[in-house]
């Protein structure tokens, strides 16, 4: 695909689902049926998020979580070493 | 059966006991069920024989006049503490406390954090008893970090040790900073809570209960949550059904860290040179969780000492 501004070479993304046709040339963005929309959703559900809790000073950054939630079927959230943590003096 | 802690005739005596028991408690046919080893550990010995569990305690720990006057405490506060059932027994020298068995919690369920957090909050509001001992100081952090051997991870947990206040450290003989002084548990963790009979559930183990500043029996999911380990999720629960409980350990609304800063880092260090102790002692490299309380140190020394 040929961008329509500048006819140069269109690259497609796709970021979080949402597939973004980008020209390598002129940088400009082409963007499919609805998915302007599905980005503003998304944009407004990053602006809805609750804020981090806050944690001291020395706390973990919020991405850094060493025990994932993985839904029900493997329900096994406190194994291991965290076990002992949570249930041993 | 076999046990880790205790030679066969002591687990024997035990079981006797807990039959013994039975029969002056309830009328249930308990002492024909099979028993059970509930707790293993650290020279505490557990066992459930019907709807009694009896604990052989730890042969090194103080048991006289304190532990009375925390037994008695104990059952003052029944909607929030099992009680033993009696007065402690001598088994060889070993002291022995019989209790109603209640169901402890299970891992693999959601955990009860909101129902930990309200018993903690109505523990923290109960009125202090003038005669009801002192929890005293968190010893055990500065004997962990004692237990310490070398090597890089040692560096770390000792330099984020050398960060606490010194009382907390055990170099003088102070005791903690004058404080409001609550009715703590002293060693709260979710090992600590069991469901009774009634279906409601109970804190467990006396032996660390006392006056003392309630922000300790938050410490270990304080820590947990500061080091990654516990999901934000779990740790807003436990902290906001503990101030909708109106518990005076956090303000009710503002910062909590500024009174859980100090226990929170206590703990992350106790913890994490318990993990490292236990690496080294199986000569096996820290697992992911263990490696995030040992990174949390490292932060804890960048932040520089405890205010």
């Amino acid at each position: 695909m040929h961008c329509p501004k500048c006819r140069g070479v269109m690259r497609t993304y796709t970021r979080s689902g949402v597939h973004i046709e980008q020209c390598d040339s002129c940088r400009g963005i082409f963007l499919d049926y609805g998915e302007l929309e599905a980005l503003a959703q998304m944009e407004s559900q990053y602006r809805a998020a609750p804020p981090p809790a806050a944690a001291p000073g020395w706390g973990a950054a919020p991405q850094v979580q060493h025990h994932h939630h993985h839904g029900a079927r493997h329900h096994r959230p406190h194994g291991g070493s965290v076990f002992h943590m949570l249930f041993t003096t | 059966m076999h046990t880790e802690t205790v030679q066969p005739g002591l687990l024997a005596r035990l079981i006797e006991i807990g039959r013994e028991s039975a029969g002056h408690v309830t009328s249930t046919p308990s002492a024909a069920a099979e028993p059970e080893t509930l707790y293993d550990r650290h020279g505490v010995l557990v066992v459930r024989v019907g709807d009694l569990a009896v604990k052989l305690h730890q042969a090194d720990r103080e048991h006289g006049a304190p532990f009375l006057e925390r037994i008695r405490l104990a059952a003052t506060v029944p909607d929030v503490l099992v009680a033993p059932l009696g007065p402690p027994l001598d088994v060889d020298g070993r002291t022995v406390t019989v209790y109603p068995y209640g169901e402890p919690v299970d891992p693999q369920q959601k955990l009860p954090w909101e129902e930990g957090a309200r018993l903690l909050a109505a523990l923290h509001s109960t009125t202090v008893p003038a005669d009801a001992p002192s929890w005293g100081r968190p010893a055990r952090v500065a004997r962990r970090v004692s237990e310490l051997g070398h090597g890089p991870a040692v560096d770390v947990v000792r330099r984020a040790f050398a960060t606490l206040p010194a009382w907390i450290r055990g170099e003088n003989g102070d005791g903690p900073p004058d404080a409001a002084e609550y009715l703590i548990h002293g060693d709260w963790h979710l090992g600590q809570m069991v469901r009774a009979q009634d279906g409601r559930w109970r804190l467990i183990d006396i032996e660390d209960l006392g006056r003392g500043d309630p922000a300790w029996d938050l410490a270990r999911p304080a820590a947990l949550y500061s080091a990654g380990v516990l999901h934000p999720d779990e740790w807003s629960r436990f902290l906001g059904a503990y101030q909708e409980a109106g518990g005076p350990a956090v303000p009710a609304e503002g910062d909590p860290w500024t009174s859980l800063d100090v226990p929170a880092r206590s703990l992350a260090i106790q913890i994490a040179a318990t993990c490292v102790i236990s690496a080294e002692r199986e000569d096996r490299p820290l697992n992911e969780p263990e490696q995030a309380m040992v990174d949390a140190c490292g932060r804890i020394s960048a932040a520089g000492d405890a205010a």
